[in-house]
């Protein structure tokens, strides 16, 4: 894979001015799954900020897909040969990736996991990230409140099968509900008998409006639906919208960027759970730093937070409107 | 002196085992069956409710898939259809909210950037005589960084109305049929009328069927190519203001899997990838195909993996399909 | 009955000199293309041979000298251009698009419209009519095909240049030159397509017939246009000279001065 000497070295260029501020700035390398889903996007922005206020300089790179393992392997060897001492990653396959990152730690470089963990967690110095399993929790159980005890016909609109991050929130979701489900360990999707539809939506806003679509042919009534992000709510919300059905149906979601906190604003969302990858990357890049200065490694793992977010509270769930979502927000406010 | 008379013993070539011509039927004939076993699974499939949806799901693919019948019919094949349909509606849309132009204007910005990344495609196959697959190649990744770019890696909301009229519906025997559903027909519609009545709809067929001897009959095949590709970039514009009408936003993140997608209907339609021979409609049932299979299998409540499973084997059986009737098994 | 020798010359080109690089493949050659006759061509391989061809059908332009086309002259850029002056070329290589029919491989490039409206604004085309012409054509060649709808891949390699030939035939009005028509082809395929060729001089239109094959050659030639070196080595009466004596002016090991006058034609 040519590419990443080459993003590399455009990354470098562009970072130029950084080195202006201090002696040797400290190199951090970021890894993330890919350079396209916004998450990722903001990850990496978020790292260049941090980056600039404490005179290091990030170098970033990423897997060419979900899932693109090898892509990341280069990465982290290509960052490694770049001089960089600590490397910040998101993995695509947690247990693919932990012989490289051994690698790299026996050159004494610091690893850390942002976002999801390596496999086993202790693979790397550190893990900033966001308790998936929790943030399905949290939607859930607002879900379950806001029904006021009466049984629900869910739908949900799912990542793919056997990913990690959708296993986790759909799973935590259920959990939230109260019905059988998995441990947060499972990368296997439950469906007890409320769970009226399942289909894949690809995190795709016109994907998962036509899984939507679909499901309503199948099960013409529904109370709620999760959804794998936010771009999904949109989609099955057009659906919705387009049969008639979206009064009253409580749609769930995960990720807190701008967009989404927006239709949480505009009734599209009922709620969903936020999450905080310039945190991560800040997290990130000051350990970086810390490292690059006094030699002392980041442990253990720290949980960046989730937080419900809701326009219409409900009793006996702690939320947060859309206001304070809005201002904790990634992407374009 | 020996008159020639038509070959009435078969050749060599004839002798062998040979499937009658599916190339036409085939397809719609795999489409009524799978239509009819889901009709069996579901009581719900029929429903002219249900239909109309799948009509709708498939347009965008359906549309962009007219482009790509035009480019492999001249043996050629166009992996950026998808990023530059995505590149299509962020201009159109971003037009129409940022800068604030009238929808009509920012509508046919969005057609000329995908045409004219259909130019680029075009001039760099017939000019510098690049394969058509490295080409795309290049072209896909080039606008997929633009649409990234240009829009922020953020969707477009809030449009003007008539950027999504082509999401309206209205009433028809009983059931609601999206205005998108009718525009994706009759471009349909179009594109089989010329390249099954007009000389320049043949030449297409004859470059891809032959292209050396096409020029030796004095027909400018750069030409006839160059033509194809900026066509192609004209549907995915169209597609581009279908999807837009579709999801009502500008999405940045559409479009990644719509080549392929777009290349399978293409397929399961009967086209010949070797081009040369297909029909444009054939895209159509094949787009369908496949939006039949993911609406009744999840009627079915079957997971999405086996939708993926039955393309597959199912776009080995079309284009075996295709080698057998033409060629026969020894 | 006119001998060959008092026909006009349809075409004739004098001191055609083509270079490439440091090769010269025409060195000065001449050629001349009687009415109603068929003038095969030879020549052993760097001769001239395909150089002079390429010259007369406006694949290539020569670097020098003069061609006449039913006494005016003419200077072709473009095979396009020679197509125009009526001069149509069948190419040893297959040149028709096998998965259309016959009909449409016969008009490729030269179709025909409906009239009206539905041909000059919706550009449909009359399919029909030119089925029928192609139908009237080839039965006017004789050429046995039944269907004209039929894919040109259906038939055998002897049928699909047949109508290579008959294309050009058809659309030819001064000369039609055939490079190795018959190359590719078995032997009752061969004669097939010679056969075709003799009607089509029949019908009037003068023949430049590049040929490998002595055999044929001799079975349907006029005339003999003998090229080596670049130039034209001699012109051959196929019915006075043997086919030996002809190969050897071919390699050189016979001059023209040393033949008896009569086999000069």
């Amino acid at each position: 894979m040519r590419l990443n000497p080459l993003l590399a070295l455009s990354a470098f260029a562009l970072l130029g001015h950084a080195s202006a501020m201090a002696a040797d700035p400290p190199v951090i390398g970021l890894v993330t799954k890919t350079e396209t889903n916004p998450f990722f996007v903001k990850m990496k922005e978020g790292a260049v900020e941090a980056a600039k206020k404490s005179g290091a300089k990030v170098v970033a790179s990423a897997g060419k897909a979900d899932g693109d393992n090898a892509g990341q392997v280069t990465a982290m060897e290509n960052l490694v040969a770049a001089g960089a001492k600590t490397i910040l990653i998101t993995p695509n396959d947690s247990k693919a990736i932990v012989p490289a990152i051994k690698k790299a730690r026996d050159k004494g470089v610091q690893v850390i996991a942002l976002d999801s963990p390596a496999d086993p967690a202790d693979a790397t110095d550190a893990l900033f990230a966001t308790d998936n399993y929790k943030a399905g929790v949290l939607i859930g159980e607002y879900a379950k409140a806001a029904m006021a005890g009466k049984p629900a016909k869910i739908i949900t609109i799912d990542l793919l099968p056997g990913h990690p991050v959708g296993a986790q929130r759909h799973n935590g979701f259920l959990k939230g509900m109260g019905l059988t489900t998995f441990e947060a360990k499972s990368n296997e999707l439950a469906k007890p008998s409320e769970v009226v539809c399942m289909a894949d939506g690809f995190g795709d806003q016109a994907k998962s409006q036509t899984a939507m679509e679909n499901c309503l042919q199948k099960v013409p009534a529904v109370d709620v639906v999760y959804t794998i992000n936010e771009p999904a709510a949109a989609g099955v919300f057009n659906a919705l919208k387009k049969a008639g059905k979206d009064k009253g149906v409580i749609i769930v979601s995960v990720d807190g960027g701008c967009q989404g906190i927006r239709d949480v604003a505009a009734g599209k969302i009922a709620a969903t759970s936020q999450q905080y990858p310039l945190k991560m990357a800040a997290m990130g890049v000051d350990a970086g730093v810390e490292y690059a200065k006094s030699g002392k490694k980041a442990s253990g793992y720290v949980d960046t937070g989730v937080t419900l977010i809701a326009k219409n509270p409900v009793a006996g769930i702690d939320s947060k409107d859309t206001k304070t979502g809005m201002d904790l927000c990634w992407g374009k406010k | 002196m020996n008159t020639m008379t038509t070959s009435s013993t078969p050749s060599p070539a004839e002798r062998k085992f040979h499937l009658p011509p599916v190339g036409t039927f085939g397809p719609f004939i795999a489409l009524l069956i799978a239509c009819t076993f889901f009709a069996f699974q579901s009581d719900r499939f029929l429903s002219g409710e249900n239909l109309s949806l799948i009509l709708q799901q498939v347009a965008v693919v359906g549309v962009i898939a007219i482009g790509q019948t035009l480019v492999i019919l001249t043996g050629g094949i166009d992996l950026s259809c998808g990023m530059v349909m995505a590149l299509g509606s962020i201009v159109m849309t971003k037009f129409a909210t940022d800068l604030g132009l009238p929808p009509a204007i920012a509508i046919c910005c969005g057609l000329a950037v995908t045409m004219l990344f259909g130019l680029v495609n075009g001039l760099l196959v017939t000019r510098l005589g690049l394969p058509p697959f490295i080409v795309t190649l290049g072209t896909l990744n080039i606008a997929f960084a633009i649409t990234q770019l240009y829009s922020s890696s953020q969707t477009i909301t809030d449009l003007p109305d008539a950027l999504t009229w082509l999401g309206n519906t209205f009433g028809l025997g009983g059931t609601n049929v999206a205005y998108g559903t009718v525009l994706m027909l009759v471009l349909y519609g179009i594109a089989w009328f010329w390249l099954r009545e007009t000389a320049s709809g043949r030449h297409v067929y004859a470059v891809g069927n032959n292209a050396e001897a096409t020029r030796l009959t004095g027909i400018p095949t750069h030409r006839v190519l160059l033509g194809v590709y900026v066509l192609a970039g004209l549907f995915y514009g169209l597609a581009s203001l279908l999807s837009v009408a579709r999801t009502g936003v500008g999405d940045p993140n559409a479009g990644q899997t719509e080549n392929l997608d777009a290349i399978t209907a293409v397929v399961l339609g009967g086209t010949s990838l070797f081009g040369g021979r297909g029909i444009v409609l054939g895209s159509l049932v094949g787009a369908l195909i496949v939006g039949v299979f993911r609406n009744g299998l999840t009627l079915m409540g079957v997971s999405s993996v086996y939708q993926i499973l039955v393309t597959g084997v199912l776009v080995i059986l079309a284009v075996a399909a295709d080698q057998l009737s033409r060629k026969g098994v020894r | 009955m006119q001998t060959t020798s008092t026909r006009p010359a349809v075409m004739k080109a004098t001191g055609l000199v083509k270079r490439y690089g440091q090769v010269t493949a025409l060195d000065g050659a001449d050629f001349e293309l009687r009415a109603g006759e068929i003038l095969a061509v030879i020549g052993d391989n760097g001769a001239g041979k395909s150089s002079l061809i390429k010259a007369l059908s406006g694949a290539t332009i020569p670097d020098e000298g003069q061609i006449l086309l039913d006494g005016q002259e003419v200077r072709f850029k473009s095979p396009i251009d020679a197509r125009r002056a009526g001069i149509e070329t069948v190419y040893q290589e297959l040149a028709v698009a096998p998965a259309m029919n016959i009909s449409e491989n016969l008009f490729l490039g030269r179709e025909i419209r409906r009239p009206g409206f539905l041909g000059n604004v919706l550009r449909m085309l009359d399919k029909r009519r030119m089925l029928e012409e192609s139908t009237a054509r080839m039965q006017d060649l004789k050429v046995g095909i039944r269907s004209m709808t039929q894919a040109v891949e259906t038939l055998s390699g002897g049928q699909r240049q047949c109508v290579a030939v008959s294309r050009a035939a058809a659309f030819a009005q001064h000369v039609v030159i055939m490079d190795e028509p018959t190359a590719a082809l078995g032997v009752k395929e061969g004669n097939m397509v010679l056969e075709l060729i003799r009607r089509v001089r029949d019908k009037g239109l003068p023949v430049v017939l590049i040929s490998h094959n002595m055999p044929h050659v001799f079975e349907i030639a006029d005339r003999i246009h003998v090229a080596r070196l670049g130039k034209r080595a001699a012109v051959l009466d196929p019915k006075k000279i043997s086919m030996s004596d002809t190969v050897a002016v071919m390699t050189g090991a016979l001059k023209a001065s040393e033949l008896p006058a009569e086999c000069l034609a």
